[in-house]
């Protein structure tokens, strides 16, 4: 029988997040089963709405004030209560700080298999099977998860793409009411300190201009700012910089910061350490600007220069001035 | 009050990683293990707790594996913690977070080790999947917070103030112990042990725990299959000219071969 999926749609303030609507595109080459979609908040009426044209089959809304922040208790059980509403054998999450940190509860909660932060799923007969990086991103484990008992799967982000075609009609939304104990309520939330405009999700960006120890001072990250402006991309950062006070430590990529895989990725001054390489090897498309024609960097970069990158980061900037304005390539 | 850090051990961040020709695993031979990064910052803040004046009885620092996992309690050991608890079992489930966690809140169970803080690593560098932790919080019945960059006990260490990095920013939680947090990059410095902290581990005391023993033997969640080296990467291609022709040559080839700009 196929399984009955629910996707996690995640919120990140007021809308929701690109990454999680890609679960639908993996949970279709899942399942022929139904899809269910699940949504957290408080007042989410008008994003379980968005939802509901996405093209899944129903659309679960727990809105409730105990619910504004995520506190991994009351998620666990709104998500539970989801699973049980829509009979669900399949959970997915794109990979966020929260899936990394609710799936695993869940999956102990529930007696379920779970993998996390999957590159490719697949489904093999009954049993699902999926590819995730490991040992800092030198080798890939082929994990397998048998049909019989619920499965949850985080996957990356970008891993999958978005869903193209919307529904012609509105999902059902069915609203939820989760009870919460005492004990879920251990744990208060006080307050959340933004990451500021500059700190896009270096998960979900799709151009990551990064910049190591070279750069020698917080202000001359700007230029690397300026690039990521013109061409849409997020700024990353080595730990050599985040320890020097270039960067702050969420810009961090590498084995003790952020892991990401995006389309290109734009290496500044970076080394290419072990540990810097575990981070980011992923990407598609790697450029290193190097003075060093020697730094392990160009081992992985798909284009090298060697070259100043405070003569070169301008000079690209310049070159992709010709192209504003012309419709960015899918 | 009471800690417990859980403390993994992995193969050297620098190591080179040859996964064994029936790919069902990693080749030990000649690999240098160590304690997992992020469970050094576990480890770090236990001590630093106690380091703050709190009154802290005891550290216990807390790994599994085979026989090479005594080197991370070792680091622990050296690094402050009291004793250690070394789960010990041939063929635990390494790979699979998940059943490990249920093994080892056995084992904090049968070994009396139930404390007021857990402290564990965000992640083990060698899985990458970070869900020991929270199934671990799960098991133990503890309320947990994840990837946490700073901690703030009150006097009495009954209530704590806890910073966790997010996608979003910097989110501040309070609740009363007992709790399991994990630990990301930002919340400690750790400490390389001195030569005399080093001695003086040695003679800390290890109990080890046969996994076979336990109570709770429920089979392994998921199955791993195989590790593959994953396929290498097309050679770089080094532009050249002046700066002026590497910068157009580049962006057009990211627009028209790469396709990404
Ligand atoms: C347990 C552990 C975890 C770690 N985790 C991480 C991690 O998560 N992320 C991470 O990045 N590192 C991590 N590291 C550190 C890592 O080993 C390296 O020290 C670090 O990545 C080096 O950063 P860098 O490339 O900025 O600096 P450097 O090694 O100092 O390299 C600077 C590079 O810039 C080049 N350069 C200098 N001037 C210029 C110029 N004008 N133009 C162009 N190029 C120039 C040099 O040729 C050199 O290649 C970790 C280490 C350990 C032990
Ligand atoms: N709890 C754990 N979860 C996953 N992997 C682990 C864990 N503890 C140790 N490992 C790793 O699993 C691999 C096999 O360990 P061993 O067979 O004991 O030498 C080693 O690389 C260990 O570092």
């Amino acid at each position: 029988m196929p399984d009955t999926a629910l996707i996690f749609i995640e919120r990140r303030g007021d809308s929701i997040t690109p990454s999680s609507l890609c679960m639908l595109t993996a949970a279709r080459a899942l399942t022929d089963g139904a899809i269910h979609a699940v949504i957290i908040g408080h007042d989410i009426g008008s994003l379980a709405e968005q939802v509901a044209m996405i093209g899944v089959d129903a659309v679960y809304v727990v809105d409730h004030a105990d619910f504004e922040h995520y506190r991994v208790l009351p998620y666990t059980r709104a998500v539970e209560s989801a699973i049980d509403a829509a009979g669900a054998s399949l959970i997915l999450m794109a990979t966020t700080s929260t899936s990394r940190d609710l799936a695993p509860r869940l999956a102990a909660r529930r007696d379920a298999m779970m993998a996390t932060d999957c590159l490719t799923v697949e489904l093999q007969g009954d049993t699902i099977a999926v590819t995730r990086s490991m040992y800092a991103a030198k080798c890939l484990g082929e994990v397998s998860l048998s049909a019989g008992t619920l499965r949850i799967l985080s996957i990356r982000g970008n891993a999958y793409p978005a869903p193209t075609s919307p529904a012609e009609t509105p999902a059902p939304i069915m609203p939820l009411d989760v009870t919460l104990s005492d004990a879920d309520q251990h744990i208060v939330f006080r307050e959340l300190v933004p990451s500021d405009e500059d700190e896009r999700n270096l998960a979900d960006a799709d151009i990551i201009v990064s910049g190591g120890r070279s750069l020698e001072s917080e202000e001359n990250f700007s230029i690397l700012y300026d690039l990521a402006h013109r061409i849409g991309g997020a700024v990353g950062a080595t730990r050599a910089a985040v320890d020097a006070g270039y960067q702050p430590q969420s810009h961090q990529v590498g084995l003790t910061g952020n892991v990401v895989a995006p389309q290109l990725y734009i290496a500044c001054g970076i080394d290419g350490a072990i540990q810097h390489l575990a981070g980011m090897r992923g990407s598609k498309v790697i450029v290193a600007i190097n003075t060093k024609a020697a730094a392990p960097i160009f081992g992985v970069a798909t284009y090298g220069c060697v070259a100043d990158l405070f003569e070169m980061v301008p000079l690209i900037n310049e070159a992709c001035r010709s192209l504003d304005g012309k419709p960015a390539l899918q | 009050m009471r800690v417990l850090a859980i403390a993994m051990q992995v193969p050297d961040s620098r190591a080179v990683i040859r996964v064994r020709d029936d790919g069902s695993g990693v080749d030990p031979a000649g690999l240098k293990f160590v304690c997992s990064p992020f469970d050094e910052f576990a480890v770090e803040q236990a001590v630093q707790i106690r380091e703050g004046g709190w009154e802290v009885a005891e550290i216990i620092a807390f790994t599994a594996g085979g026989k090479g996992a005594a080197a991370a309690l070792r680091t622990a050991l050296a690094m402050g913690a009291d004793r250690g608890i070394h789960l010990a079992g041939d063929d635990l489930p390494l790979h699979d977070e998940v059943a490990m966690a249920r093994l080892i809140a056995a084992a904090i169970r049968q070994a009396d080790a139930q404390t007021d803080l857990v402290l564990c690593g965000k992640k083990t560098i060698d899985n990458d999947s970070g869900e020991l932790g929270p199934a671990l919080a799960e098991f133990l019945e503890l309320p947990h917070v994840g990837g946490v960059i700073g901690l703030e006990l009150d006097d009495t260490a009954g209530r704590a103030r806890i910073h966790r990095r997010t996608d979003d920013g910097e989110v501040v939680l309070e609740g009363d112990l007992p709790m399991l947090l994990t630990c990301d990059k930002g919340l400690v410095e750790p400490r390389y042990p001195a030569l005399p902290m080093i001695m003086k581990a040695k003679k800390k005391p290890v109990d080890t725990i046969d996994a076979s023993t336990l109570a709770d033997q429920s089979e392994p969640s998921t199955t791993f299959v195989c590790l593959q080296t994953p396929s290498e990467r097309p050679p770089c291609r080094v532009l050249d000219g002046t700066p002026e022709e590497m910068a157009r040559e580049l962006v057009g080839l990211l627009r028209k071969e790469a396709k990404v700009l």
